[in-house]
């Protein structure tokens, strides 16, 4: 037996190959399979949705993902499933806007008429007008007078108008105030398309460390700092500091700065305490972070950054909202033999024409016919007339018929469904090595699959068929979901 | 030719590789251009596959024919730093500012005061000349805001030459301006074949012209390409039969064509595919009109099946350059 050790090596090796190739195509499929079935934990959105300890859902993201139509679905599922919804949509496509009766800007939720479900949910949606909360803002804390100086100060005009950060504040703050009139028992929020993606977590902290922070005593030095014997030295400084500024601003410029922060003064202290609220709201038991990416390198890799961004600050992070996966019904089809036999269709069709006559049709014609075929490849029309004739002649011969006949040439057909097939199937496969890198970094991420629609979503209809996919959540084969 | 070329887009639309593949394409025959980042994403370093790019110019590519890229990644409060220094010499100063918040505040929160260092910024490279009186650029792309905010972006100069009406920061405002009005400048516009990307293109020129800023050209990225002709799409998906499909797949040797056999099993998910195709194709078809009646140059880049990398990006800019933008 041991005779021959180079044979029994050769057959161990034989074995070991042999095991080795059904161990890695076994692995291997276990692995497809795990990933297919289990890519991470799947996201279960209904459960999160119908769960009454659920209040906030914050979804955010890149830009071009579709957060705000998540959102939106996100709210109507929740509203048709009996929940009282509302839905706040920072910059929602427009006709997506209407179908929601939200195009008007007036800052107040509206409810959303004709939504389906069992009657006990609402759906009420409002779109952001950061001026308008600002100014809101400016009213409710300050004396009449004193909030009309701030409103007509040039400065904050051009600040409440949308610069830097403010639009990010203000999506916080309407969070903040919609969560405490507590008519609503989830609200669903959209966050603004930042330029970083994080800028809304960031923007309250900031705002509120500028405004009372060092640089406002500063502003202010020359109304307040003034008298004070004691802080002698420290008005030395600030009045150097003022003067640098100053000759940066432009004099006038300055003074509207601190005609605004004088007027501003009493309100400090609630801008401070606001922002801090809404962190700690953003941190409470009752919200729920969905990031929300499609299947591709820059979108995964912000919402990568964000799952970090968000553990980092203690915020609870539902899952991964993965829009737009591509499926196929034919996914047994790989790409590589579905090109191949839409070459050998190509191939027959090439030897059809130098025959003159579609090929596999020739064994059943009646001969009589071959002569007209030297006309044939300007001669769909020919092809066309003999079909009425053949199928007139008789039935039975209807079947090789349809094969060649019908136009334009089935083969032809045939190969592009194929090379559609084989596009579509490289598709799936560059999502899914995109998705497992993400899963690969950051497993404990539960995720829900959205199949892809393939158009546009702008009504109500679109919504509740987004709403049906994300429930669906994952099931490895995402075009089943369709 | 504008020598500085604004490149926007909605997200997701792939404005910064569109910016990247514009620069490669305008270094092409020995020029040298700078590719400038505003928004502190470090996408052209990933672009690059370069480590993250600092506050300095320096040269990221070499084009083909010997040209170069040089990028630029500006980082708002180094540049107001800068801007102090170079201007008033308050070296000192803009220290004690930095410390006090001042340039976190002027930089973030004060009014498109960080716009307008951006801007500035990128202007002074249009501008800048080395000792012969040449150009240092021969152009520079800005891969600027997306579309919903570029407008406001370019334009807040103008506001802020309004809010400071005398001293530095007005004068600065209206040279930067002077420059993002006039011809030299161009503001490119990426989108996709998709309902809300096109509407935010027209959407983002009606803002621009109303501006008054230069609207340049109309670039439609990641067109996929046409894989069954309109006749098959239009006629073979109604009338062809489905037993005709199968018994074809059959033939190509994808197994049986019976009912139940594994090329007839084909049948359906295959014409499925190609009904979601023909839906895309369609609305394509009708987005491509939207854009044609913008009355600007429309290009057209293609999807690359392999994602994008680095050799995509010179497949993209040589194609801008048979396509005759650069």
């Amino acid at each position: 037996m041991s005779s021959d050790p180079a044979r029994n090596a050769s057959n161990a090796s034989n074995a070991s190959d042999a095991s080795k190739r059904s161990g890695a195509s076994d692995p291997a499929r276990h692995a497809d399979a795990t990933r297919r079935l289990d890519p991470a934990r799947t996201l279960d959105v209904d459960a999160l949705i119908d769960d009454p300890k659920t209040r906030i859902v914050v979804c955010c993201g890149s830009g071009g993902v579709g957060k705000t139509t998540t959102a939106a679905a996100l709210g109507l599922r929740a509203a048709e499933r009996g929940r009282k919804v509302v839905v706040l949509t920072i910059d929602p496509a427009r006709r997506l806007a209407q179908s929601m009766g939200i195009d008007s800007l007036d800052n107040v939720p509206r409810r959303v008429k004709s939504i389906d479900g069992s009657g006990t949910g609402e759906l009420h949606a409002m779109m952001l007008d950061m001026k308008r909360t600002f100014d809101e803002i400016v009213e409710a804390h300050a004396d009449k007078e004193r909030a009309s100086a701030i409103l007509n100060n040039p400065f904050y005009q051009s600040l409440s108008a949308g610069f830097a950060g403010t639009q990010e504040y203000m999506a916080m703050e309407k969070l903040g105030q919609l969560r405490a009139r507590d008519e609503w028992d989830l609200i669903v929020v959209d966050t603004p398309p930042s330029r970083s993606a994080l800028d809304f977590l960031d923007a309250p902290k900031r705002l509120g460390s500028f405004l009372d922070g060092k640089l406002i005593r500063v502003l202010m030095a020359p109304a307040k700092v003034g008298g004070r014997a004691g802080m002698k030295f420290l008005n030395v400084g600030m009045s150097m500091m003022t003067g640098a500024l100053g000759k940066l601003l432009g004099g006038q410029l300055l003074r509207d700065v601190q005609t605004f922060v004088a007027a501003m003064d009493t309100m400090f202290g609630g801008f401070r305490t606001r922002a801090d609220a809404t962190y700690r709201l953003l941190q409470a038991p009752g919200t729920a972070f969905l990031v929300v990416a499609s299947p591709e390198r820059d979108a995964l890799r912000e919402a990568a950054y964000f799952v970090e961004r968000l553990a980092a600050d203690d915020m609870p992070l539902a899952g991964l909202v993965l829009n737009r996966v591509h499926g196929s019904g034919a996914a047994q089809l790989s790409a590589e033999r579905a090109l191949a036999a839409a070459e050998n269709l190509d191939e027959s069709r090439i030897v059809d024409q130098e025959d003159g006559k579609v090929g596999v049709r020739s064994s059943h014609e009646a001969p009589g016919h071959s002569p007209e075929s030297p006309e044939s490849p300007g001669g769909s029309e020919t092809a066309d007339s003999e079909t009425v004739g053949s199928e007139t002649v008789g039935s039975e011969a209807q079947a090789p018929s349809e094969l060649h006949d019908a136009h334009p040439p089935v083969a032809q057909l045939t190969a592009g469904l194929l090379r559609l097939h084989a596009e579509r199937m490289r598709l799936l496969a560059r999502e899914q090595r995109t998705r497992d890198r993400f899963t690969a970094l950051h497993p404990e991420v539960a995720v829900a699959e959205v199949s892809a629609l393939p158009g546009d979503v702008h009504d109500l209809a679109g919504l509740r068929a987004i709403g049906d996919r994300l429930a669906a959540g994952t099931d490895g084969d995402p075009a089943g979901a369709a | 030719m504008s020598r500085l070329q604004v490149v926007s887009g909605k997200g997701g639309t792939g404005k910064t590789t569109v910016a990247a593949a514009l620069a490669l394409a305008l270094a092409t025959e020995g020029k040298r251009t700078l590719l400038v980042e505003v928004e502190g994403r470090q996408g052209i370093a990933q672009l690059f596959e370069t480590e993250a790019l600092p506050y300095e110019e320096r040269k990221i590519a070499v084009a083909p024919g010997g040209g170069e890229v040089y990028a630029l990644a500006i980082d708002p409060e180094l540049a107001l730093l800068d801007y102090l220094q170079m201007f008033y010499k308050l070296g000192g100063a803009g220290r004690a500012l930095k410390k006090l918040g001042a340039i976190d505040f002027a930089t973030t929160v004060a009014p498109g005061l960080r716009d307008v260092l951006l801007t500035g910024k990128a202007c002074e490279a249009v501008r800048r000349k080395d000792k012969n009186g040449r150009y240092a650029y021969d152009c520079v792309v800005m891969d600027a805001p997306p579309t919903g905010r570029i407008t406001r972006f370019l334009n807040v100069n103008d506001e802020v030459a309004g809010l400071a009406k005398i001293g530095p920061i007005h004068n600065q405002a209206q040279a930067v301006m002077r420059v993002l009005k006039s011809p030299e400048t161009a503001v490119h516009l990426v989108t996709l074949l998709e309902e809300m990307p096109v509407q935010e293109t027209a959407d983002g020129i009606a803002e621009l012209r109303a501006a008054k800023l230069p609207v340049g050209r109309v670039i439609v990225n990641m067109v996929r390409p046409a894989l069954l002709d309109e006749a098959s799409l239009e006629l073979g998906l109604e009338q062809t039969p489905r037993t005709a499909i199968a018994k074809s797949l059959s033939a190509a040797g994808l197994g049986g064509a019976r009912r139940g056999g594994v090329a007839e099993r084909l049948v359906d998910p295959l014409l499925e595919q190609a009904a979601e195709y023909a839906e895309r194709h369609a609305l394509e078809r009708s987005q491509r009109d939207v854009l044609g009646e913008l009355g600007l140059p429309l290009h057209e880049l293609p999807l690359l099946a392999g994602g994008m990398d680095l050799a995509g990006l010179y497949e993209l800019a040589k194609e801008l350059r048979k396509q005759g933008i650069a």
